[in-house]
């Protein structure tokens, strides 16, 4: 494969994926630029959960190629591309229920920082580790939840601790999938600010649904349609593209 | 700050609690007080160390066993065969046992973790079987049904002979018992040790903040085989002789059975079922000696169906909640 520009951090070529006769990825050629606020969108069964598990590797692509800063990541195990700075959240919370977000928060700062092996230390009782927790606990301002049950925070924060964990891998490519999926009113404001707040370094794909949350966020946007790249382009490119608005927009916006 | 002082206190899980010092005291002064029942207390101390390799996989990385008794028994024979074919020298005996229990984890465990829970019973119940079997058909080596004789220990440390009331031999299962005792407590408060209570309660989500699942399952298993090899070791050594019944199914279920009264995921329980188990054994095979697996039956189903927590709030339950763990399980 032919080096690609630098200012694309994660790129496919061609990538398809098939089950059996159906085909959820056709071909899909895509670019996310350093810096990137990028949504994903596309009506429900475009494939673009199935596109969110190629890249982070849960799935292996029939064929086609992926590209981390240019290396080919395409046979690397889901882990390896985290630990590249290849991260995702869930659209359903993936949380670690018997932990406290201290605990999950304690395992992933150890693990990116490389102790996910000691058995011999115990956990928190570095001044590297506990100094990340305190950073990526206020960013998401569960600072006063800490020791609490994941189970009994309320929806929101629980929401944030689904982005922290993430975070806490220090990612430089973010996959958010539907972030703010099923958060009450009052609780939307604090995580559309946190997420608002990340870092310009960390490249962000988000994959969302709320057209609104779609149009604050992005600068650029690309929509799946039956696993094919339709459109590709700025938010005012899409928003004014009368074949995306046929098949997608005037579709209503939740499926 | 308050927020700096509840991540500092992320590190008070590996703290000593004052109910655990109390246990260990307890349990060195029936060195000296106990003198009378320290056969029994062995076997208590080697079924407690088994029963605490089964909860490291159990309670901490939810790999359910019907066949840990295949590292007991392999424990049991290496330290057995170690010491008629090698040395009688008893800690290399343990190295030994711990030794080929944990390759034979090792290489277990690819099986094991290829499926879910269903499957890793029927392999892990597969393992002790196949193991079983062997044990039984190579005779010249094993012993076979007849079980491997003239297993003759040296003096621990060179210093101290194992005596006929069981004395030595206590005292040398239950330091070894609290060393790795103290080891498997120390791995369950590690960076490592947490990685597997988020493999268990997610793997999915493990994986996704780049936790090696796979790689980290392997090792607890193989470090649950070596421990268990060591409790069958010890078994071997005290007993002087190993026989087939290292590798029978009981021995396994007894193990969960322990786990299931005692409560997984808090490495006490082990222990807590397994003085509840031999005890409970003694009182009612003393009692009704044809019919005590039926009564041991009646209070698992009890235990079950009840639940631990709610029988009568009973010591178990006050126990694990002294502990501050109250619910792990």
């Amino acid at each position: 494969m032919t080096p690609p520009p630098k200012t694309n951090v994660l790129e496919t070529n061609a990538l398809v994926k098939k089950f059996g006769g159906i085909t959820a990825t056709n071909a899909v050629t895509f670019a996310l630029e350093k810096g990137a606020r990028h949504a994903l969108i596309g009506p429900n069964g475009a494939g673009k959960t199935t596109f969110i598990n190629l890249l982070t590797g849960v799935l292996e692509p029939t064929s086609g190629r992926i590209a981390l800063d240019g290396k080919d990541i395409t046979a690397t195990k889901a882990e390896a591309r985290v630990k590249m700075g290849l991260v995702r959240t869930f659209q359903i919370n993936q949380l670690f229920a018997g932990m406290t977000p201290l605990q999950a928060l304690g395992v992933a700062v150890s693990e990116r920082q490389g102790h996910g092996r000691d058995w011999w230390r115990v956990v928190g009782t570095k001044a590297s580790v506990t100094d990340e927790i305190v950073e990526v606990a206020e960013r998401f301002r569960l600072i006063d939840v800490l020791e609490e049950r994941t189970g009994n925070l309320a929806y929101g924060k629980q929401r944030l601790l689904e982005i922290a964990l993430a975070f806490a891998c220090r990612p430089r490519v973010l996959l958010l999938d539907e972030p703010a999926a099923g958060v009450p009113e009052a609780e939307r404001a604090e995580l559309l600010e946190t997420i608002a707040r990340l870092p310009d370094d960390v490249s962000i794909l988000l994959i969302e649904h709320d057209m609104d949350l779609v149009f604050s966020f992005a600068k650029k946007i690309t929509v799946l349609v039956d696993g094919t790249l339709f459109a590709d382009g700025t938010v005012a490119e899409i928003s004014n593209d009368p074949r995306v608005r046929a098949v997608y927009l005037g579709e209503g916006e939740h499926g | 700050m308050p927020s700096k002082a509840a991540v500092s206190r992320l590190s008070t899980l590996g703290r000593w609690r004052l109910p655990e010092i109390l246990f260990w005291l307890a349990a060195a002064a029936s060195v000296p007080l106990l003198t009378e029942y320290h056969l029994v207390l062995t076997e208590i101390a080697i079924i407690a160390l088994f029963a605490v390799s089964l909860d490291l996989i159990l309670g901490y990385a939810g790999i359910a066993s019907l066949g840990h008794a295949a590292f007991f028994g392999a424990g049991a024979y290496a330290a057995g065969l170690f010491a008629i074919h090698v040395t009688n020298d008893p800690l290399l005996g343990l190295i030994a046992g711990a030794a080929v229990a944990a390759v034979l984890g090792f290489a277990s465990s690819f099986l094991v973790l290829r499926g879910a829970d269903l499957t890793r019973l029927m392999v892990t119940l597969g393992v002790a079987l196949v193991l079983g079997e062997i044990a039984n058909k190579a005779g010249t080596i094993t012993g076979g049904a007849d079980g491997l004789q003239g297993v003759f220990m040296a003096p621990v440390l060179g210093r101290f002979e194992f005596d006929l009331f069981g004395h030595v031999g206590y005292v040398y299962c239950l330091v070894v018992f609290f060393v790795l005792f103290v080891v498997a407590r120390r791995i369950v408060v590690s960076p490592f040790g947490l990685s597997l209570l988020a493999i268990r309660d997610n793997p999915l989500r493990a994986r996704a903040i780049g936790i090696p699942v796979n790689n980290r399952l392997t090792a607890i298993y193989t470090i649950s085989a070596a421990i268990a090899g060591v409790a069958g070791a010890l078994l071997a050594q005290t007993a002087q002789f190993v026989s087939l019944d290292v590798l029978a199914f009981h021995r396994s279920a007894d193990a969960l059975l322990m786990l299931v009264i005692g409560g997984t995921g808090y490495l006490y329980g082990g222990i807590v079922g397994a003085v509840a188990f031999k005890v409970l054994q003694e009182i009612l095979s003393v009692w009704t000696p044809q019919y005590w697996t039926f009564w041991i039956g009646a209070i698992l189903v009890a235990i079950v169906l009840i639940g631990r927590q709610r029988i009568g709030n009973g010591v178990m339950g006050v126990w694990s909640r002294l502990l501050g763990k109250g619910g792990a399980a």
